[in-house]
């Protein structure tokens, strides 16, 4: 607790995939998907331990292919569902898949990580997630704060929206959306709003974002171009309406209101290369975490379009210990948008950046050389938040 | 005696002697006035001199002091025996003189007794003659008395009639002055019943008088002066000055407006015929002229009536004043539009002129001022002008730039290069800002009348012609360049990357040379006096390098771009697992080359080369190097082996510990190599993310290795330092083989022989 020194953890495999377990609300865990054209791959459940800032692994033997997506349910910590690529017959094909996790392993590490790599347990299968039309899956995404049975896939230039049934064991296609235009589209990722009671889903391909509506599966907006080049990622914000993030291959990172397409509310540029991955923060949205092909990680305070009125403590029973220091020191000038940390513990190209879902400071990034890396906010912008 | 005694020798010799025994005793040199041992001084104590002798000195010093005082004493002795004798002689003839002068004053006296006897004779004649003629002399003076009185009469009597004539005559002014003269008398002597019927005429004929002169007074048509007249006379037949004043100014009034309304009509609706210039000329004689006839005449004859007859006039000018200037103003912006300087300012020179006079006479209409005023508003929209018509030059040139860029090449016959168009860009721009201040500079010429003002000296130079003009317009440029930039059009496709690189350029010289030229041309022209804060060149030229750096940062954006776009097509639209042992290096790395080869002379244009890292002298070989076999090993075959899956990451993050940080899209500097370097930097990471995005064939992977091959041994020569090309490309080539199910590479000496191919 003492040391804000980042905690580095490293796979033997390249890995992209990385995901916080959702429904695991007590300890802080996360989940990695690694690639291997030659091994078995490996999904790696990261236990951290805060106190004494060690990091616990149970390894998963995940044999069905290269995990390029994964996404954790957030009604069922056990489940999971990753987008794999499967190799036959001189094709490649991306599918998805819900899975289980045994049991046993559950609970969190009681095992020794040495244990743990020799008998590697592996997922239990739960239902595939394919589509007759069999395109290639690039995406995953669960319904929030849903009860773990509504599921979006984005397979190449369709939207399918899955009923999961009988404990998640049978998946059942229940309404799907199509893009039409010329040319080959190609959803690269979507993302599903916590608002309007979930009814709405955000989608990307090429450089335009498309809102979508699940219960009519219809577009509600698009923002055409909204990047120079190829959109990465997509972020909603947790705590306000209509609020966007968006990053591209543009190195910008661009917030929207999606009632008002036309303009971005504000513009990053601060990487120097493609922006891979964009995140807000689930309590204090004004944090808003970015990783690149740059090797950096960039955590940004994005003030001045946070849904945090300024001076007012909206998450306060997180932290009660900070409590008597909370009357002092509230006169602070306006807040200011500005980079509060660049990470530059990464060596090769960062393609996924998380907030860990227990513990609103903590959020850990994943470089493509297989290095986890989990850092926290700065202790003196946490405290300036709070108090 | 006390002097002598000062100035005697032998004084100066005891003081000498003194002096040395002060020295003896260790004493300062300089006698102390205050001292009391001091001899010649006034405090001396004899009591503590001797006690300080016998106290300090030996006893020899004390006889020899002794002795040479008694010498003194018997010099002072003699002299003092020779003053006093001296003295007594002297005293001696004084009693003698005196003894003279009495003698002499007795004789004196005497004289002076017989003067008073013969002047009392004297004036006792006087006074027996004029008792004689007194008498006759009262007799004289009634007589002139009566004299004088009689002629009076007579006028008053021939009054009536005298006036009479002089009305008939017209010789008002005759008339006015008798009237004048006579009617103090006739009121004083009203009650005499003759005087009374001269006076009861003189009034009728006054009466007349008076309204003959209203009459003429109304007729008016006879000029100002004479009006003028006819008001003095008026004044003087002791009408009410208020009501005379008032129709005064009504009657200038009328003529005036008159005036105006005849400017106006010059004016119109349709464009104006005579000139701006004609304009102010005939304001200025007809309006200006009138008002200071007016003004001049007014003052003259209604002096009297004080600070309240001045402000009517004040307001009455001010008023007119005020409807003269909004014509003029009117005229003048008619001319905003007009490119002709020279005319406008001597219009504006002859309006302000004609004014002066007029501000003079009447200071409190503040006439002066406000026409200052127009002048330095007229100015200031003047300076507004040219800065608009600078920034229309400059978006002119840039279409010209587009349209040159544009135009179709006709074979054989290269158009205007970049340089070319550059320096014609650079020119054209520097021609249009020296008209614009020679134009400028005619408001401050040393013949303008209103250039010696404040505003002309000052702030006209330092803020409107350095700041508003010339440091407005550098910095309107700036912008309209920087605008390229972020222009919504981001896929590039809207700005021609050549404009880019010539615009930077133009600011990399504007930073350079430029901007200061301009800028001491302007203060040279404008010697500006005004101490306010004006902008320093180095902030100008600061804007002006950032600015440079902007534009060609996005140049290399923009260009990179397009390699980027081709180098991910390629990569996404081929299946690598099922492509065929590689033949050829792929066509798009030939044109990748070929791009990149374009650029590099377009760049070589405008720019320097740059420096690189220093190279071996056997690159080719080097670049051969990085696939031979024992580095090869090293690099990414551990990976084939299944024993170590560790090594690879190892490797390749020991490796990355000893190479430095790629900034992909870091900013350049203004030379060729960096910019090529920003260029195929943006380039090959593209490749590398597009790489690691697909899975390949063993045949895949020979095929990257032979485009890498090929881009290494065409990319290296452009790049500053070629490291950063080999580390990009070995990574490349790492990241396919690890996408790659059944890694085999190629033989080095195969993939150098398809790549010397073609």
């Amino acid at each position: 607790m003492e040391d804000d020194a980042p905690v580095i953890y490293g796979l033997e495999f390249q890995a992209r995939a990385l995901t916080p377990q959702t429904a695991e609300t007590d300890a802080i865990r996360f989940l990695v998907g690694t690639q291997s054209l030659k091994y078995d791959n490996q999904i790696h459940i990261i236990d951290f331990d805060d106190e004494n800032n060690i990091i616990n692994k149970n390894v998963l033997l995940h044999r069905a292919g290269e995990i390029w997506h994964i996404s954790a349910s957030p009604a069922d910590k056990g489940v999971l569902a990753t987008c794999y690529n499967k190799t036959a017959d001189s094709k490649v094909l991306t599918c998805a898949a819900v899975w289980r996790m045994p049991a046993e392993l559950e609970p969190g590490g009681h095992e020794s990580p040495e244990d743990a790599a020799s008998p590697a347990h592996a997922l239990e299968l739960l239902c595939h997630l394919d589509h007759p039309a069999r395109g290639s899956t690039a995406c995953v995404a669960w319904e929030p704060a849903g009860d773990g049975k509504r599921v979006i896939s984005l397979a190449d230039n369709h939207l399918l929206l899955w009923d999961l049934q009988e404990s998640s064991s049978q998946a059942l296609l229940a309404s799907s959306a199509s893009l039409e235009g010329k040319g080959q589209l190609k959803f690269t990722t979507g993302r599903w709003s916590p608002h309007h009671s979930c009814t709405q889903v955000a989608t990307a391909n090429d450089t335009a974002v498309r809102g979508w509506d699940t219960r009519t599966m219809s577009q509600i907006y698009c923002i055409e171009n909204a990047h120079g080049q190829l959109v990465r990622d997509l972020d909603f914000n947790p705590n306000k309406q209509y609020c966007l993030a968006s990053c591209g291959d543009d190195c910008r990172v661009k917030f929207w209101d999606t009632r008002k397409v036309t303009e971005p509310v504000r513009t990053l540029e601060e990487h120097s290369h493609w922006v891979w991955n964009v995140r807000y923060n689930h309590s204090h949205d004004q944090l808003v975490l970015t990783a690149s092909s740059d090797s950096r990680v960039i955590l940004s305070n994005m003030a001045s379009i946070s849904s945090e009125p300024f001076g007012h403590l909206v998450d306060d029973d997180d932290l009660s210990d900070q409590e008597e220091r909370r009357p002092e020191e509230k006169s602070q000038e306006p807040p200011q948008d500005s980079v509060i940390a660049t990470y530059e513990e990464h060596e090769d190209s960062v393609y996924a950046v998380e907030w860990a879902a227990a513990d609103p400071w903590l959020f850990a990034s994943l470089s493509y050389d297989g290095r986890l890396v989990v850092n926290r906010v700065p202790r003196a912008l946490k405290y300036r938040i709070l108090l | 005696m006390q002097e002598r005694f000062m100035g005697d020798p032998s004084s100066c010799e005891l003081k000498g002697c003194w002096a040395k025994e002060g020295e003896a005793a260790g004493r300062p040199v300089g006698p102390d006035p205050l001292d009391p041992t001091d001899l010649n001084g006034a405090h001396f104590d004899p009591e503590v001199y001797l006690d300080k002798l016998r106290r300090e000195c030996p006893l020899a010093q004390l006889m020899d002091s002794e002795t040479d005082m008694v010498r003194q004493i018997r010099a002072l002795d003699s002299d003092m025996q020779t003053l006093v004798y001296e003295n007594y002689n002297k005293f001696i003839s004084a009693t003698d003189t005196i003894r003279k002068m009495k003698n002499d004053f007795r004789k004196m006296e005497d004289e002076m007794d017989r003067l008073a006897t013969n002047m009392a004779v004297i004036t006792d004649f006087s006074a027996r003659i004029s008792a004689t003629l007194q008498d006759r002399h009262e007799r004289i003076t009634k007589l002139a008395g009566v004299h004088a009185l009689l002629r009076k009469l007579q006028f008053l009597f021939e009054l009536p009639s005298r006036l009479t004539k002089c009305v008939e005559l017209g010789a008002y002014g005759q008339a006015v002055r008798y009237q004048g003269r006579a009617r103090a008398v006739l009121q004083q002597y009203q009650h005499l019943p003759s005087f009374r019927a001269i006076q009861d005429d003189c009034q009728v004929i006054t009466a007349r008088l008076a309204q003959q002169l209203r009459q003429r007074f109304r007729e008016g048509g006879s000029g100002a002066p004479e009006q003028a007249e006819c008001v003095e006379l008026l004044l003087a037949l002791g009408e009410p000055a208020e009501e005379l004043c008032e129709e005064f100014l009504a009657h200038a009034r009328g003529r005036l407006e008159e005036e105006l309304s005849a400017l106006e009509a010059e004016l119109g609706p349709s464009p104006p015929a005579p000139d701006v210039l004609e304009f102010t000329d005939r304001g200025g004689s007809g309006f200006v002229g009138g008002l200071c006839q007016v003004a001049a005449a007014y003052q003259e004859l209604f002096a009297a009536q004080g600070p309240a007859g001045a402000e009517k006039l004040a307001a009455f000018a001010r008023e007119l004043g005020s409807r003269y200037f909004a014509l003029v103003e009117r005229r003048l912006a008619q001319e905003q539009g007009g490119s002709d300087n020279s005319l406008l300012v001597r219009a504006l020179d002859r309006f302000h002129r004609r004014l002066r006079a007029p501000g003079a006479l009447l200071a409190a209409a503040g006439l002066a001022e406000a026409a200052t005023e127009i002048v330095e508003r007229v100015a200031r929209e003047r300076l507004g002008h040219h800065l608009q018509s600078l920034q229309a030059a400059f978006l002119g040139c840039l279409t010209d730039v587009r349209q040159a860029l544009a135009a179709p090449r006709i074979a054989g016959k290269e158009g205007p290069g970049l340089a070319e168009l550059l320096a014609n860009v650079a020119t054209s721009i520097l021609s249009h800002i020296k008209a614009s201040l020679a134009s400028v500079h005619l408001f401050t010429a040393k013949e303008v009348s209103f250039s010696n003002k404040p505003y002309f000296r000052g702030e006209f130079c330092s803020q409107g012609v350095r700041e508003g003009l010339i440091v407005g317009f550098i910095r309107s440029m700036c912008q309209t360049a920087q605008s390229f930039c972020d222009s919504p059009g981001e896929k590039g496709g809207a700005t021609p990357p050549a404009l880019l690189l010539l615009l930077s350029r133009l600011c990399l010289d504007y930073e350079t040379a430029t901007i200061s030229y301009i800028l001491t041309l302007t203060d040279e022209q404008f010697l500006v006096q005004d101490q306010s804060p004006v902008t320093p060149v180095s902030t100008l030229c600061a804007e002006a390098r950032e600015t440079a750096r902007r534009l060609l940062t996005h140049y290399v954006k923009v260009q990179g771009l397009v390699i980027s776009q081709m180098l991910r097509k390629s990569v996404e639209t081929r299946d690598w697992l099922s492509s065929l042992e590689p033949r050829n290096v792929r066509a798009v790395m030939k044109r990748v080359v070929e791009d990149t080869t374009a650029i590099d002379v377009q760049v070589g244009l405008l720019y320097e080369e740059g420096v690189r890292k220093a190279q071996s002298s056997d690159s080719s070989k080097r670049t051969f190097s990085v696939y031979s076999s024992s580095r090869q090993q090293g690099r990414y075959a551990p990976s084939y082996t299944p024993s170590a899956p560790m090594d690879t990451n190892l490797l390749s993050n020991i490796q990355k510990l000893f190479s430095e940080r790629i900034d992909v899209f870091s900013p350049v500097e203004f030379n060729k190599v960096s910019v090529l370097t920003g260029i195929i930097k943006i380039s090959l990471k593209t490749l590398l993310e597009c790489v690691r995005l697909r899975t390949f064939g063993r045949f895949g992977l020979q095929q990257v290795q032979v485009d890498c091959h090929f881009l290494q041994l065409y990319l290296w020569r452009f790049v500053a330092d070629e490291e950063l090309v080999h580390l990009l490309l070995d990574e490349v080539v790492a990241s396919a083989a690890l996408r790659c199910p059944d890694p085999v590479p190629m033989e080095p000496s195969v993939v150098e022989v398809i790549c010397e191919r073609g």
